[in-house]
């Protein structure tokens, strides 16, 4: 398991980059940990590598009150440790494993665009976008939204020659608040369903907007608006944080007004049928759908909670 | 007293070297050696057309380039049964390069020997090899069908068949006791494959100096490979030498040999004239190593009002893989070791084991036995829920009584020795779980179950270790085995016994295991052998050295060696510290010099002698030197037992399970290190646990491995393993020296039968197929629900 | 075409040539002698080449050399360097001249403790892991030395929760992990102790 021969080319900053990508239409090497497995078991052989490690300026992390811009080298425990966006920074810690997390990059798992993975679920969830770069006399940016960026199973709208040089990931709307759930075979694991919800709440606690993105579930991350069957919904318990008990995490249904469990169960419903789950060694389709709908309603359940909790603040 | 250390949790002698990166393993020897890689089947099934090297002959750092046609006639020679059974009627091995066909993905095609791995890599990609598909056969219920053949002699994937019975006191059989019992019960049961899985592959590193080949290996037994390398290889055994290093863990799939490199790495080293290494990747482990456990079985049980057995028939289809080179062992150990700690009336079991065009089947830590005791223990959780009783009252009323060993269970065991229970007590030893856990204050509710499974384990079989123990001048004393180890911690336990034994302080004691220049006579380290037999064979080597020693002394002390004792290094008399003699002083007299090379060796020259000149310097019967060798080979094994106990949870949403407290109760004999055995049980049951919720291999209809990497072969981490609990029972076997019986394999054993147990308390619901996943579990629960929909 | 490159490796600088493919792991072992650096699954699950890469625990299997030219490298032979004589330099310095490698033919005992009791320098981690009896095998070890390493100079007093969290990008195949844990605890208070 070694990695076939290839043209190395570090280049130092963003336009000597674009430039060799121009040249050579080469594969770019940032963390390499989606990249380097590929290549050591020779699935893939790319001709040239692009190694953007040495580009200082792709490393900034970058927090406004309309969100938190991440360089393409800003490593995923970076970014989590940065804790710019509370979505980005609980999805990161579902991904992998630290070791994996101090090499790996935010951006790369965006342009890898693994449908099991989690950050792109993140960055469709919140409707965030992917600064791509490419050289044509001079560098030429365009800016591409989540949901023209994911385009198939490991396929970005990525065009050869461009470098994603950056993701945007837009800040919360007030009252809002996220979760992330997942069940994967080990820690660590590329989870077998996942799904993040964002849920806005008005000054009475009642649900105004409620969105998910699933993971696992589709070829790419499945974004599902579910406010039209949660609006209005009462969230109970707003005092914040999810209710656990047992070695599961079991959401409290004491308190919660028949119509909004009949609200959350819709909304959990609706997700399922926007999903085309696939069955491998890990998982039946089924299985992956009755899990989607379970992980929907705990996410919605959980986010809503947290929005509540957040009206003081 | 620092030298009675048996029994005493002595920190690891290994542990500094391994934990400074000082370790030697494999892959750390040969630094410039030449590296072999291997182009392996893609197919699962197919005939070779043709082999096209031309295109990898430019790829830089290329050396040599090898198929089947380019080997000599002895060493292209299939590679051999390596125990054969009258039962297995049609055995098959592979060639070390295939000749002709390929039977499952991964078998070895071509071999290429280039500067370095990433070169031989880029020539084996180069390399084109057409092949003819040929029909492939997949799981064990399309091989038994027969309609395609992964051996074209081998009518029907049949390799063998074996039938064992055991009439009941009345002379009845057991299908006649099953019909006029009062209860019967029939069910099938099903074990996916699994394997080993050591953290650090095979490998082997040979070097040829025109007249001696030394081979380095990462086995389990270096003295058979030495053997099977020497005869294959056609060298003078004195001239060939096998070192296992440092070995990044077994659990089975190392015992097997020669394995293909073994003979092509060193043949290709001679052909050279180079030192080539071969270092096994992790792709390579999966798809050309080993894999074992999947079975299907079919069990009829009949049983009396209390839950007593009266009668037990099995019938077990085997899928041993593509190729037979390690025979039988495994089903005929299920056969066997399915009794576990009970009194069954009549028994009859029957195994077909079957050809697939997949990896072939050898043994992995249980070897068969986790699959008997799923067997066992859910027909005992079976015969419980029928009768309404708790489980582990059904288990009690079958136990074999304290009072009742040596057991005949009049079958034949996998050493070809009759299967009798030399110990054991497992009445205490229920108590003892059942306490442990709470079994009878379990409070039971949906989505909490508890489960129990039992054992009785065949360790340390024959038919012999040996062990040499040399103390030298300088009081250091030299303990060799001829077995292997893999983390086992044989450096720490052997010197332990041997401090114990000489008197010692275990500082002054070293041990090596598995170098053939030290200790040419072994079996290998499998079977939870390692302890039992090289065990008692260093106790008794060290007896031949204490009983020598104490002669000396004696004439030095002009004492009689009977009052004679040995402690802290020092012979003395016992009861008069003062007249003493160093151990060391001791070896400069057992050997009579003629040249003082040294202060220690002045005193031992002709010259200065004390013997008296009528007497030659070495008396007739006597060796020089204080050393001692001597073997240790049983009659038949001793049987370690063990109850373990679990609780899971499972999540009513999602189906997860969750294994929230584990418990164990062990005995085998006296235990030696205790910090050490507690250490192999905990490893034993991470790995049932892998083996019973995560890990399988799953081939898809054309013979493809579709997991064959560690992100999909789901071995746990530390996050899916729960705290073990472990409780000691310690009844000694009477068969050894020390009282020992084997730890290795205990662990691993019963996991699948107490998780499916706990599992099916939790939902209610039968678990008969091991491993069980959300996704099953799920599966389970719909069918649960569509049967009641339609009661 | 090959690259010279420098690490810092264990404190030493070490200048290399390499090819841009070669992987640190590769690079550590082969080319710098440094083989207690493991490899399990060149596929970055098993954690066994785990080092710390300027301080943080990365997997040396999926990383080129080339890419960290420049960059500080600590691997299980460095890890008892603070406070000892260093280690590392001398390792490393010897390990490259082939001279006491077994490949580099010449003859000396495969396993040197049998000749003298071999003992080296403990760091704190490395001497709770021996008393725990944390390793079997010691393949998986290294990587594991080198986690905990990094993680108890983030988290000095963890619980056994945030430990299992912390260990889990490593496989073991021997100890079941229990003995890891509990090492990994004692490695706490033997750090505490010292400072």
């Amino acid at each position: 398991m070694k990695p076939p021969p290839f043209a190395y080319h570090a280049p130092r900053d963003v336009g000597a980059a674009l430039r060799t990508l121009a040249q050579v239409r080469g594969k770019v090497l940032a963390g390499g940990q989606s990249l380097i497995p590929l290549m050591n078991m020779r699935l893939a052989a790319p001709e040239h590598l692009v190694d953007i490690n040495r580009i200082g300026s792709l490393s900034a992390i970058d927090a406004t009150p309309a969100g938190v811009r991440v360089g393409a080298l800003v490593r995923h425990s970076d970014a989590e440790h940065a804790g710019a966006h509370p979505l980005l920074t609980r999805a990161l810690k579902l991904v992998a494993h630290p070791a994996i997390r101090n090499r790996g990059t935010v951006v790369g798992s965006l342009v890898h665009a693994d449908p099991a993975a989690e950050l792109p679920a993140v960055l469709a969830v919140l409707d965030g976008t992917v600064r791509l770069a490419r050289w044509d006399g001079r560098a030429v940016e365009r800016e591409v939204p989540a949901r023209e960026f994911f385009v198939g199973p490991l396929e970005s709208a990525v065009e050869p020659g461009e470098l994603a040089v950056s993701a945007f990931f837009p800040a919360l709307a007030p009252r809002t608040g996220t979760a992330f759930e997942e069940v994967a075979r080990r820690h660590g694991d590329y989870a077998l369903a996942g799904v993040c919800a964002v849920v806005t709440v008005d000054g009475d606690a009642r649900v105004t907007a409620a969105r998910v993105a699933c993971v696992g579930v589709g070829p790419v991350p499945v974004v599902v608006d579910v406010t039209g069957a949660c609006g209005g919904v009462d969230v109970p318990g707003a005092s914040g944080g999810a209710d656990v008990t047992g070695a599961f995490g079991e959401v409290d249904m004491t308190g919660a007004s028949g119509s909004a469990a009949g609200g959350w169960a819709e909304a959990a419903r609706a997700v399922q049928e926007e999903t085309e789950p696939e069955s491998d060694v890990h998982a039946s389709a089924a299985y992956r759908r009755h899990l989607v709908g379970v992980l929907a309603e705990r996410a919605l359940r959980n986010a809503a909670r947290e929005g509540a909790a957040a009206r003081g603040a | 007293m620092t030298t009675r250390l048996f029994g005493e949790p002595v920190q690891r002698r290994e542990d500094p070297r391994l934990l400074t990166g000082q370790g030697r393993y494999l892959d750390d020897l040969g630094r410039d050696a030449l590296a072999a890689a291997f182009v392996r089947s893609p197919h699962a099934h197919a005939r070779i057309r043709d082999i096209d090297v031309a295109p990898a002959l430019d790829v830089p750092g290329l050396v040599a380039i090898y198929t089947w046609e380019d080997l000599p006639e002895r060493v292209g020679r299939a590679l051999p049964l390596l125990i054969p059974h009258p039962a297995l009627t049609h055995g098959r091995t592979a060639y070390p390069l295939a000749r002709d066909v390929v039977r499952h993905v991964g078998e070895p095609v071509v071999m290429v020997v280039a500067s370095d791995r990433y070169a031989a890599e880029d020539a084996c990609a180069l390399i084109e090899v057409d092949y003819e598909p040929l029909k492939p056969v997949v799981g064990l219920e399309e091989a038994v069908q027969g309609a395609a053949l992964v051996h074209e002699d081998v009518p029907g994937n049949v390799g063998a068949h074996l039938v064992q019975e055991v009439a009941a006191a009345d002379g009845r059989g057991a299908g006649e006791v099953i019909e006029a019992a009062p209860h019967t019960l029939s069910f099938r049961l099903d074990i996916e494959r699994s394997a080993s899985m050591p953290l650090e592959g095979r490998g082997v590193y040979a070097r040829w100096d025109g007249r001696d080949l030394r081979v380095y290996s990462s086995t389990q037994t270096s003295t058979s490979v030495r053997m099977a390398v020497a005869a294959t290889l056609g060298l003078p055994l004195p001239h060939v030498e096998v070192i296992a290093p440092d070995v990044g863990g077994g659990f089975g799939v190392k015992i097997v040999h020669p394995w293909p490199e073994e003979i092509l790495v060193p043949w290709a080293a001679m052909t050279l004239g180079r030192e080539v290494k071969w270092a096994e990747d992790r792709r390579e482990h999966f798809i050309s190593s080993a894999h074992e456990r999947a079975q299907i079985q079919h069990v009829r049980v009949g049983f009396d009002d209390d839950g007593r057995v009266l009668g037990l028939d099995v019938t077990i289809r085997h899928d041993h893989g593509a190729y037979t080179p390690y025979g039988i062992i495994v089903p005929i150990v299920t056969s066997t070791q399915l009794l576990g700690p009970y009194k069954i009336g009549a028994y009859r079991v029957a195994f077909t084991s079957v050809y697939t065009n997949t990896v072939q089947v050898t043994p992995y830590r249980g070897a068969g036995r986790p699959q008997a005791v799923f067997c066992m223990e859910r027909t005992m959780d079976k015969i419980a829920r029928h009768l309404g009783k708790d489980r582990t009252e059904v288990r009690a009323v079958n136990f074999i009584g304290p009072e009742e060993f040596p057991y005949d269970q009049h079958m034949t065991f996998q050493d070809g020795r009759p299967l009798i229970y030399d110990s054991g007590n497992y009445p205490e030893m229920l108590r003892m779980i059942k306490e442990l856990i709470g079994w009878d204050e379990h409070e039971r509710r949906p989505g909490r179950g508890i489960g129990i499974g039992c054992y009785v384990e065949g360790t340390g079989v024959g038919p012999y270790e040996g062990g040499h123990v040399q103390v030298t001048s300088d009081g250091r004393v030299h303990v060799s085995t001829g077995l292997t180890s893999q983390g086992q911690g044989h450096e720490t336990v052997f010197a332990q016994i041997a401090a114990t034994e000489l008197g010692v302080p275990i500082e002054r004691v070293s041990v090596v295991t598995g170098d053939t220049r030290r200790f040419g006579y072994a079996v290998g380290t499998f079977a939870s052998r390692a302890a039992v037999m090289s065990g008692n064979a260093i106790a008794l080597a060290c007896r031949k050295v204490r009983e020598k020693a104490l002669r000396i002394a004696a004439d030095a002390l002009e004492a009689d060696p009977a009052d004679l004792a040995i402690d802290d290094g020092m012979v003395h008399v016992a009861g008069a510290p003062s007249a003493s003699i160093p151990l060391s002083t001791v070896a400069v007299l057992a050997n009579p010099l003629r040249y003082a090379f040294d202060d220690e060796a002045a005193k031992a020259t002709q010259f200065s002698a004390t013997a008296s000149p009528d007497r030659p310097p070495v008396a007739e019967g006597e060796e020089p030197g204080l050393e001692g060798r001597d073997y240790y080979s049983p009659v038949r094994s001793t049987f370690a037992s063990g109850m373990h106990a679990a609780i899971v949870e499972t999540d009513p949403d999602t189906a997860e399970i969750k294994v929230v407290r584990y418990a164990v109760v062990h005995d085998c004999g006296r235990l030696i290190n205790p910090m050490i055995v507690e250490g192999q049980i905990h490893g034993g049951v991470a790995q049932g646990i892998g083996g019973a919720l995560y890990e399988r291999m799953v081939y898809d209809s054309h013979g493809q491995l579709v997991n064959a990497s560690f992100m999909d072969f789901l071995m746990p981490y530390a996050t899916e393993i729960p705290h073990v609990e472990t409780a000691h029972l310690e009844t000694p076997s009477p068969l050894n020296p020390l009282g020992i019986k084997g730890a290795g394999e205990a662990g691993v054993i019963p996991v699948s039968a107490v998780i499916a147990s706990a599992v099916e308390d939790a939902e209610g619901i039968d678990v008969d197929r091991m491993p069980i996943s959300p996704s099953e579990l799920f599966e389970l629960r719909e069918l649960r629900e569509l049967r009641a929909a339609m009661e | 075409m090959e690259h010279e490159i420098t690490l810092v490796v264990n404190g030493a600088t070490r200048r290399v040539n390499v090819p841009a493919r070669r992987l640190l792991s590769d690079c550590l072992r082969h080319d710098l002698g440094l083989t207690g650096t493991h490899v399990g699954c060149e596929h970055g699950v098993c954690g066994c080449c785990t080092v710390l890469l300027d301080g943080r625990p990365v997997r040396s299997c999926l990383t080129f050399a080339v890419t960290v030219d420049g960059q500080e490298i600590t691997t299980v032979e460095g890890l008892a360097r603070e406070g000892a004589p260093p280690r590392g330099l001398r390792s490393a310095g010897s390990a490259a001249t082939g001279a006491t490698g077994e490949g580099g033919g010449t003859e000396r005992p495969s396993r040197p403790h049998d000749v003298e009791e071999v003992k080296p320098a403990l760091s704190p981690v490395q001497r709770a892991f021996a008393e725990c009896h944390g390793l079997q095998c010691g393949f998986c070890t290294p990587g594991f030395l080198c986690t905990v390493t990094a993680f108890l100079r983030d988290n000095p007093a963890p619980s056994d929760d945030e430990i299992v969290e912390g260990i889990s990008g490593n496989l073991c195949r021997c100890t079941g992990y229990q003995n890891i844990v509990k090492a990994v605890h004692r490695a706490a208070e033997l750090l505490a102790e010292e400072t």
